[in-house]
Order: C-alpha cells, then sequence, then structure tokens
C-alpha cells in the first residue's frame, strides 16, 4: 500500500439552503496501491475532484487523515508538505495548468527545477515525441490546443517519477487515439514502474485499464 | 530552490508589466535623486558661501547701502564698487574684541578680454587676508606677485594666460575651487594690482575717488572676532568707533540665504512625498491587478510543489527586481538632467548651488535605489501574501 486515507471527509460552508455546512466527501477511507491503476467514476459534482485533491495533499480534509508510506501528510509544515508533493506525489489537473511565461520543455521541467535537481530532459523528449507533441518543445503554452496542453501536463506528471500519480480527467480534451495513448501510459508506468496511479474520470473509457474502480455519487464512495 | 531564473524568465517574458512596473519605480527614485541632490547641493553652496565669508562682520561705507545691493555683491558675486578711507582697517583693530581685521577692495571691470560679461575683480591685502587666502592656497603654492591674478572657476582662462583688464595685462596664476556661487566668476589680485587697475580705472573715467580726496581706498574690511567676545557687542562697538562705516554680521546676510534655501528645501521636499505617495499608491493598485493575472501561474506552482514561503519569496522577488531596475534607471536619468542643467538650476533658484562629493552623491544613489527596491517590495507585499494562499484547485477550476 503506497498511500491511505483513513476516514477523510470535507464539508464547505454555504451560505444559501436550509445548512450551512455540506459535506463534498463524506468520511471515507481509501488506499492506493503499488502497480494498480485505480479509477474514480462519477458524474460531474460528485466530490470527486475534492477527493482527488485531499488525497494529493493540496485540500486538507475537514477531518481524516492521508498517510503516505509512514508520513500523515497533513501533519507536515507547508514547506516540508510541498516538497514532499513535488518529490512523491504527481498530479494531472482538470484544468488548463501551464505557466503561460515558460515554453512547454521548460513547464515540464518546472518541478525537478524548482527545487534545484538536475532536469531530465532527454526523458521529457521521448515522453513528447510519444505524445507526439516532440515539434512543440520550445513553444509557449497559449500557442498550444487544450489536447496538447493536457499531453504537456500528463508529461510533466510522468517526468516526476511519482510515487503516486493522480489525473483528473486526463483526457478530457483528447480525440480517441490520444485518448488510448495516454491511458495505456498511465498504465504502463502503474505496472511497469511499479507505482500507483488515480485516474479520475466520467468517461467509461478509462475501465479497460482499471485494476480497481471506484464510484462517486453525492460525496459517498462506491 | 531555483526561483531567481524562474523570477528572471518571467520578468523578461512579460515586457509590458516589467517595463510598466520598472516605470513607476524609476519615476520615483527619479522624484527622490533628483530632488535630494538640489536640496543638497544648496546646502553644499551655503556652507561653501559660508567658509568663503570666513568672517564674523563686514565693515562697508555706510553709502554702499544705498548705492548697491553690497549683499548681493558678498553672496553673490554681482559687480559693483563703493569705497572708504583705508585707514578704517587698522582704526577697527583698535575695538576691543576685534581679532583680525583684511581689507579688500572691489572694482568691476569693463568688459574684459577673458570674459563675456562684466566681472569682479577683488583686492586682497595677502599680509592681513584670512578668507580669501586660504582657498587661494589650495591653488597657488607661491605667493600671488604683483599683476598676478587667481581667478574663480567660471572665469574662462586658463593658468598662465593673460587677461587685461582696464588694458592691463594680468597673469593668471591660479583658479579657485567651485563654490557655487557667483563668486566664482570673480578676480582676485593683491592691493598693488588692484591700485595699478584703479588707476587704469581712473583713466577710463571709472572714478573710485571718496569724498575725502584719499586716493588710499578700500571696500570692505573683513573682521574675525576674538574668542570669548560677543559678536553683537563688538559689532555695535565698530559702529560706534568707526564714522561713515556700517558694521554688517555675516549670518545676518546668509540668514536671507539660509530662509530662502529652507523655503526651496521644503517645496522640494513636499513635492516629493506627494509623488511618492501617489506612486506608491499606483504600485500597490498595479501589483494588486497582477494578483488577479497571476493567480493560475501560482496556483500551477503551488501543484507542482512550491511551497507558501517558496511563492511569496519569489512574488517579493519580482517586485525588488522591478524597484532595482527602476533605481538605477530613475536615478540615472535624475542624475544627467541635474548634472546637465545644474547651470540652469543655479540660475533658476538664485541661490548658492554647489554639488555635494562624489562620495556622497554615490551614497544618495545607492540609498535612492535601495529604497526603490524596498518600497517596490513593499507595495507587492499585500500581493505576495495573496499569491503565496492562492489554492491550487480551487484558482484552476476558477480559472478554467
Amino acid at each position: 500500500m503506497l498511500l491511505r486515507a483513513d476516514n477523510i471527509s470535507k464539508t464547505f460552508f454555504r451560505k444559501t439552503g436550509s445548512a450551512n455546512y455540506f459535506y463534498a466527501v463524506s468520511p471515507l477511507s481509501l488506499e492506493i496501491h503499488p502497480e494498480t491503476v485505480t479509477v474514480l467514476m462519477g458524474r460531474s459534482g460528485s466530490g470527486k475532484t475534492t477527493l482527488l485533491n485531499m488525497l494529493s495533499g493540496i485540500l486538507q480534509p475537514t477531518e481524516g487523515s492521508v498517510w503516505l508510506g509512514d508520513t500523515d501528510l497533513y501533519r507536515l509544515k507547508d514547506a516540508a508538505l510541498s516538497r514532499l508533493r513535488n518529490e512523491r506525489i504527481g498530479v494531472v489537473p482538470q484544468a488548463r495548468s501551464a505557466v503561460d511565461t515558460l515554453t512547454v520543455m521548460e513547464n515540464i521541467l518546472l518541478p525537478e527545477r524548482l527545487y534545484g535537481r538536475k532536469a531530465p530532459a532527454e526523458k521529457a523528449r521521448r515522453w513528447m515525441e510519444m505524445f507526439e507533441i516532440g515539434h512543440l518543445e520550445n513553444a509557449f503554452p497559449k500557442e498550444l490546443s487544450g489536447g496538447e496542453l493536457r499531453r504537456m501536463a500528463i508529461i510533466r506528471a510522468l517526468v516526476q517519477e511519482p510515487e503516486v500519480l493522480f489525473a483528473d480527467e486526463p483526457t478530457g480534451d483528447l480525440d480517441d487515439e490520444n485518448t488510448e495513448r495516454v491511458l495505456s501510459a498511465l498504465a504502463s508506468y502503474a505496472h511497469e514502474e511499479k507505482k500507483g496511479v488515480m485516474i479520475v474520470t466520467h468517461e467509461n473509457d478509462a475501465v479497460k485499464y482499471a485494476d480497481r474502480i471506484f464510484k462517486m455519487e453525492g460525496g459517498e464512495l462506491f | 530552490m531555483k526561483i531567481l531564473p524562474l523570477s528572471l524568465k518571467n520578468l523578461a517574458r512579460k515586457p509590458g508589466r516589467t517595463a510598466a512596473l520598472v516605470l513607476l519605480t524609476a519615476f520615483l527614485a527619479l522624484a527622490v535623486f533628483g530632488g535630494s541632490v538640489v536640496i543638497l547641493s544648496l546646502r553644499t553652496g551655503l556652507q561653501s558661501l559660508e567658509a568663503r565669508l570666513g568672517a564674523d562682520i563686514i565693515l562697508v561705507p555706510s553709502e554702499a547701502q544705498s548705492k548697491v545691493s553690497f549683499q548681493n555683491m558678498f553672496l553673490q558675486g554681482t559687480t559693483g564698487a563703493f569705497y572708504m578711507d583705508a585707514a578704517v582697517a587698522d582704526k577697527a583693530l583698535e575695538v576691543p574684541g576685534v581679532e583680525k581685521a583684511a581689507p579688500q577692495t572691489f572694482l568691476a571691470s569693463l568688459k574684459a578680454d577673458c570674459c563675456s560679461i562684466k566681472i569682479q575683480v577683488i583686492g586682497i591685502d595677502p599680509a592681513k587676508d584670512f578668507t580669501v587666502q586660504p582657498w587661494i592656497a589650495r591653488s597657488l603654492t607661491g605667493d600671488m606677485g604683483d599683476m598676478d591674478v587667481v581667478v574663480g572657476c567660471k572665469v574662462e582662462a586658463g593658468i598662465g594666460e593673460i587677461i587685461r583688464i582696464y588694458e592691463q595685462r594680468c597673469k593668471v596664476v591660479a583658479q579657485l575651487e567651485p563654490t557655487g556661487t557667483g563668486l566664482d566668476t570673480a578676480v582676485y589680485c593683491n592691493m598693488h594690482t588692484m591700485d595699478t587697475l584703479l588707476a587704469a580705472a581712473e583713466a577710463k573715467g571709472v572714478s573710485h575717488k571718496i569724498a575725502s580726496g584719499d586716493d588710499s581706498v578700500i571696500s570692505a574690511v573683513y573682521i574675525k572676532v576674538k574668542d570669548g567676545y560677543d559678536i553683537d557687542t563688538v559689532n555695535t562697538a565698530l559702529t560706534g568707533k568707526l564714522r561713515k562705516v556700517t558694521a554688517v554680521r555675516t549670518r545676518s546676510m546668509i540668514t536671507g540665504v539660509s530662509d530662502s534655501l529652507a523655503g526651496v528645501s521644503r517645496t522640494v521636499s513636499a513635492m516629493t512625498v506627494v509623488i511618492w505617495i501617489l506612486a506608491f499608491i499606483i504600485l500597490l493598485l498595479a501589483y494588486t491587478l497582477v494578483v488577479r493575472e497571476r493567480t493560475r501561474e501560482f496556483a500551477v506552482l503551488r501543484l507542482i510543489g512550491a511551497s507558501r514561503g517558496m511563492l511569496g519569496r519569489m512574488a517579493l522577488l519580482e517586485s525588488a527586481l522591478c524597484g532595482l531596475g527602476g533605481g538605477i534607471a530613475g536615478t540615472g536619468l535624475a542624475a544627467i538632467g541635474v548634472f546637465s542643467f545644474s547651470a540652469l538650476i543655479e540660475s533658476s533658484l538664485g541661490l548658492p548651488y554647489l554639488f555635494p562629493g562624489i562620495g556622497t552623491i554615490l551614497l544618495l544613489a545607492a540609498g535612492t535605489v535601495l529604497l526603490s527596491i524596498a518600497v517596490s517590495a513593499l507595495a507587492s507585499a499585500f500581493a505576495a501574501r495573496r499569491l503565496s494562499r492562492v489554492q491550487p484547485g480551487t484558482a484552476l477550476r476558477e480559472g478554467n
């Protein structure tokens, strides 16, 4: 087991309605294992992204704890948690996530360079060739399509070689061919590199690559 | 942690935003450095004037008060002349409390061949002088011989050249350091030379005769009061003892200049403060707008593992770099302005104006640049705090 969530939940304040607080994610426990692709499915607004954010260390749960190995993520101070996320957790967000002032290659190598590590440019190039954006190495994000930006974000996470990789709707902007290519690459990463991968999606394409499937509805995990 | 290269790329690849922030800071630096140099130059000019006058009291003929603005002659170096009996200097020495009495004789030249304007020729007695001599000694190692002249820094004549005053050939043996006053256009000679020049002037119809008909004349006596004596008491005693002579305290002359200087200083300081407040508010608004523009970028950085501290430092570093660029640019522009147009500033202000030493100017420049960096960083502090606390999940979703 790589990552474990113990009884985590998330409530948000809402001004309207009969209750002031509502559960975006009801209390739940979950484990992510190495060499495993975990697929989390559910409709929009079901709490998938909130759960992903809590598991990946960027959103503190209202209750419960998240463990990466022996480390309770939310007991760490911000600097230590940030460094841990940089070194051990990869995230492909649902939204566009590029720094506009950096080229595609600079964006991909940014996590390494942020902490002064040697940037694996050759590895990045191989991934870029595989995802057919090799020719965009020196382009700026504003020159890229949504699908190209999505592939760039996935490569950035893969180059980090995190122990656990979270991908939120990674195929949202992709055509069928690229969808297969990306899902296949994520599955290979999990199985060949012995890492944990969690894919959050509302589409069925990822099912065939899944080792475990969860469904979320109304903040509850099934 | 490598945020400097990232910050530099951010600044370089957003040239419009960077230029606007640099320009605002440059405006601040320009106001501070330019204003400070002007104020300091006025103060240095006043100090120089006080040092050059070097006397506690100046005796002038009573008629001087109505004949010319003798204060302007002493303070600004405007041309003019008045005369009294040369014996006044020795009589002054008899007054209790007078330690030294140095006579000076003035002669306004006609158009001299060295200069396009009239110049003030001042005769001094090297044996008795204690005001001009120390300044001359800095430029002239030997004695000032007959028909030798020492010229102010603005007189267009080099050492060794001959200038003609009332058709008398005078050799320039030294040039004085700048004082920032009208005295920079004066020409100094000894009393023998002055006698020759007075005679030549007389021949040209410029009379220096006084009512008594005595040929031995002087224009002013510079008095140094002994330690322990009250200057006002000595001043009163001199006025009482010497007929047809007015004793003027140099401090009272300088007070007028000093008051004007204080007024100019206050105006320049007030303008500088107003410019700073306005520019600071604009910078604050500019950085607040930047928060909105850069929320997504900082959310991405947070997502890939940048800590809050790292993001805050990055935002501050970028604004500090803008401050550095603006500080250097503004200080440079102000330096070009104040040094290139110093003559215009001096004539506009009508006050003694002398640049402080290069060390002081460099310190001031360094201080201005540091201040620009600090103000820029301070103006961005709020924005830096906001950006460092970006919630990546929410921020990216909102910007989707």
